[in-house]
This record gives C-alpha cells, structure tokens and sequence, in this order.
C-alpha cells in the first residue's frame, strides 16, 4: 500500500474543510471497502481524513419516519429496536450481506459509498473503464456471469453489491448530505448511478476515478410505512457470506386478498439497485396469487440482456421476483 | 500529527532518491545513500498510537498504512492473530476491538487510537483456558488450526450478540471465518456447547 496523509476529524464542518484543501483525500468511515481497494493499488488517495468521531450514529425516529445516522454500524442498525419492528425488511438485507465481523465494522454511510465494482475493476493488470477511462471494459466479453443485466452501457456491466442499499432504495429512502455549499437532500433512488459514458462515477458523490466530491452523506431518512409483509431474498453461490448473483427486495401492504401497496427492488442486476416501479404499480390492486406473482415476474425481466455467461440471471430473476413475492405474501 | 506539506515533502524527497537511484548503476555508495533516505522518510511519516491490547496499554508509532493486524503481528509480537487472506474474506484476523469483533487485516491501526483490543493470547485467564476454548479442544473444532483463533474469537462475540441459539443460526453468523480443513460441524458444536453451558463470556 503506498502510504498516505491521515488526519482525524471530530465534526461533520472540519471534515469538509478538510477534504476541500486536498483534490486526493478520501474520508474514511469503516474501510472495509476502501482500505481493500488501497492494498489492490485500485485506488491510491494521498490523504485519508477519519470521520468516525463525527456525531452522527444516532438512530432517531418519529412519527414520519426514522433517521439513521451516516455512521451507525452496519450491525447496529441490524439489531436496532426500531428498525427490527418498524422496517425489518432493511435488517434482514443487512443480514443478508458480508459478514458479522465486516458488519461490525461498515457503516451506512460507507456501505452506499462502497464502489460499485467487478474483478476487472479490482485486478490493475486489466482493462477497466470505471478505474481507468478509455482502458476499455474487460468484463463484455470476458468473465461476466456475476454483471449487470439491466442498465449496462458498452462502457461498464459492473453491479452494486449491497443488500442494504436494495432495501433502501424499495422503502423511499431519502440521502442527507453536508457540503461547503450547505445540506441537501437526494432521493436515495438517484443516489446511485448507471454507467452511461462515464463508468467512473459510481454515484451523485463521485468527481472521477476513485475522487469524491468535498460532501459527506450525515445520514439516511426511511420514510414511515405500514407493511407487514416483506422478504429479502438473495441468491448466491453459497448459502451465505456471498454476493448476490440476484436479490430481491418486496415490501406489501394486503388488505384481505388484495395487494394495496408495494415496493420492490433488484440487486445483482444493475449498476445501481434497481427498482422495479412498473411492477409495484402492476401488482397494487391486484389479488396476491401465483399468477399475479408470475405476472409480475415477467415484467420485472423485461429488457433484461446478458452477455454470455450471465445470461442465466434473466431466467433466475424472474424465479428470484416471483419467489419473494409468495414468501412476502405468506408473512404472517 | 503530519500535515499535508510534510507528505508532499516526503513526496519530493523519494522523488530526489529515485534520481538518485537511476545514478547509482555506477555508484554503490550513491545506492547506500538512497536507501538510507528511505528510512529517513519513513521516519517523517509515524504517527503516535495509544491503545490497549490484552489489558495492556501500549504508547507507538507507526505509519498510516500499517493495519492493526500487522501492528499486533509484527510490533507487538502477538503471532496469534493470523494473516489468511488479508482481504477480510476469511477470518483468520479475527479480534475484538472495544468487545466488537471485526476483521483486523482491514482496519488501520490508527483508526484504532484509544480502543480496547483483544487477541487470542488475551483469552486464558493465566493457565485456565477460556470456556471457548476447551469447547474447541473438547469438540476437536480444528485440524490444521490455521483459522482457529480467528474462529475461536469470533465464536465468542457470536454467543455474547446472541446469534448462537441454534445450529443454523450459528453457521449463519460465524460465515465470516472460513475452514479449508472443513471442521465447521465440530465448530458447531463446541459454540452450542458454549451457549448451553451459559458460562459467563
């Protein structure tokens, strides 16, 4: 690892003045991401400024939603009271993803900024568009069965690993964010971004290959919500402490037989995770049975393309879509 | 603390050395001096480290780059804690930082400042081994014994968090430490062992 400026900050103001003095600092959270990339040569930031003192872990909620601090651990937002009760469907694709230790270890925050990524991207010896512009992708005609299906561009086929950003992305999370310019506020749906021309750029956050802009995301709101059913399931290559090859989020509301609001989302399909708006729409109003499901599930695939070894995702996403679903349904 | 300017001295300085370098096919001594040099830099760029490992409190210096798992390897001497994958995929680095368990191969050590550690050579109290353990002598949780501290420190925390309360449950939440030699079944049992004896951890 070529060695680096480190710095430790205490608030959410001297981190960003701090970040705006050096183009190539990096703030670093849990690092299970970053400090993997540092040791692969994939990213080499002259400067790292630690905000792990920030004050922002607090999970706080009222009658409009609960707001999850940026740095809240990955575990303790898993095992939080509120979040089991009120949105178990974030816990459980928590759970879902990495390991206890790594959980232990990687914040919310950190795991959204997590780069979106494939073994092109980390191996240096190999093209990569997203590492290095114009080097050319190495994965569109090479080892593809984990990429994206949904979204791609001739530049990248790359997938976002997380579980938790999936969950996110179906319960309408909101991103808070603190910059030089003052705070705002992004959807966290836009949060993340396809590949387009520009690869390098994994989310609203990125300036360029491994760059960041001088923001820092201080936390995630989830609206409140009233479902009682929902599942996470991900399929994997093993049964666990895995990427997804395709996971699926679903959140129901259903009054007697019938669905009357839901929220899906894909990962392990897309550059970003994907949300499935046509399907919610298609299924609210209709009765929760295997033919709806079925329905749904063919929808959800539709303009799905592989690229060889991948091809597989297309026919397991939609067993994937229609297989929560029921699981969803029967939640008692 | 360093700052910017001494990093982008420290910069300017290997870049001097490496001219240097390119001089010295001719030149041992010249060679000598870039070396040297090196050391130097290095030197520049410690940063002071407080932290607590085993109950001990230790006062260092050591650069960014260095993980805790390479501090408490090669500094502090504690070869309990394994190097495996160094990529955090197998667990063999498994430690407790303030009771948390987390992979210490990517941690930097610095980010560890003021924390509580504990390794596997903090487990036994003096000669009586930790319940854990004699779980894992009892089960023969090992074979090769590689991953075994790593497994051992983080079947603790999987009973302390409250996720070993069922065979399933327990390979759920010990997936981050993997076993070449294929002893999970044993491993299972020595941590059922552990939960059901309700000993305090």
């Amino acid at each position: 690892m070529i060695n680096f400026d480190y710095i430790r900050t205490s608030t959410a103001k001297a981190a960003v003045e701090a970040k705006a003095k050096s183009a190539s600092s990096q703030f670093i959270a849990g690092g299970t991401n970053l400090v993997d990339l540092m040791k692969k040569g994939v990213t080499s930031p002259e400067k790292l400024i630690d905000i792990n003192s920030l004050p922002l872990k607090q999970i706080t909620a009222d009658a409009k939603g609960v707001l999850i601090g940026a740095l809240a651990l990955n575990s303790e937002v898993a095992e939080n009271a509120i979040i089991k009760t009120k949105y178990p469907l974030l816990a459980q694709a928590i759970n879902a993803g990495a390991s206890a230790q790594l959980r232990n270890m990687a914040t919310v925050g950190g795991n959204m900024m997590q780069r979106t990524r494939c073994s092109y991207f980390y191996d240096i010896t190999m093209p990569c568009n997203k590492r290095e512009p114009g080097s050319g992708c190495g994965a569109l005609q090479g080892q593809n069965r984990m990429h994206a299906v949904f979204g791609t561009s001739e530049k990248c086929i790359a997938v976002h690993p997380s579980d938790m950003c999936v969950a996110l992305a179906a319960l309408d999370a909101t991103v808070h964010i603190t910059g030089a310019k003052g705070d705002r506020k992004i959807l966290f749906t836009d949060f993340h971004r396809l590949p387009g021309d520009t690869p390098e750029l994994d989310n609203n956050l990125s300036t360029g290959p491994g760059g960041q802009k001088g923001e820092l995301i201080t936390g995630i709101h989830i609206p409140a919500n009233s479902f009682t059913k929902f599942h996470y399931l991900k399929i994997r290559d093993r049964s666990s402490y895995a990427f997804a090859l395709v996971s699926v989020a679903v959140a129901l509301e259903i009054s007697g037989n019938t669905i009357t609001n839901a929220k899906l989302a894909m990962g392990g399909v897309a550059h970003k995770p994907w949300r499935l708006s046509a399907v919610e729409k298609f299924v609210t109003g209709k009765t929760a049975t295997k033919e709806t499901f079925a329905a749904a599930a063919n929808m959800a695939m539709e303009g799905a393309a592989g690229f060889g070894q991948n091809n597989f995702k297309i026919k397991m996403g939609k067993a994937a879509v229609a297989e929560a679903l029921l699981q969803a349904s029967q939640k008692i | 603390m360093p700052t910017q300017n001494k990093n982008e001295s420290r910069r300017d300085f290997l870049k001097k050395s490496t001219a240097l370098a390119a001089l010295t096919i001719a030149s041992p001594v010249l060679t000598k001096a870039g070396e040297n040099d090196e050391k130097i830099a290095a030197l520049f760029e410690q940063m002071p480290l407080r932290l607590e490992v085993n109950g001990v409190a230790h006062a260092l210096s050591v650069e960014p780059r260095v993980t805790l798992l390479d501090l408490l390897r090669e500094q502090l001497h504690l070869m309990g804690t394994k190097k495996g994958c160094d990529h955090g995929q197998c667990g063999a680095c498994t430690v407790h930082v303030d009771g948390k368990r987390i992979n210490s191969c990517l941690s930097l050590a610095v980010m560890n400042e003021g924390k509580k550690i504990t390794t596997i050579e903090g487990l036994a109290n003096g000669d009586k081994l930790h319940p854990m353990q004699e779980a894992f002598i009892k089960h023969d949780g090992f074979q090769c014994g590689y991953c075994t501290p790593g497994q051992i420190m983080s079947a603790v925390c999987c009973v302390k968090e409250g996720h070993a309360n069922n065979a399933e449950e327990i390979r759920e939440f010990m997936s981050g430490n993997i076993c070449r030699c294929g002893a999970y079944p044993n491993i299972v049992d020595a941590i059922m062992e552990v939960k059901k004896g309700g000993q305090s951890l």
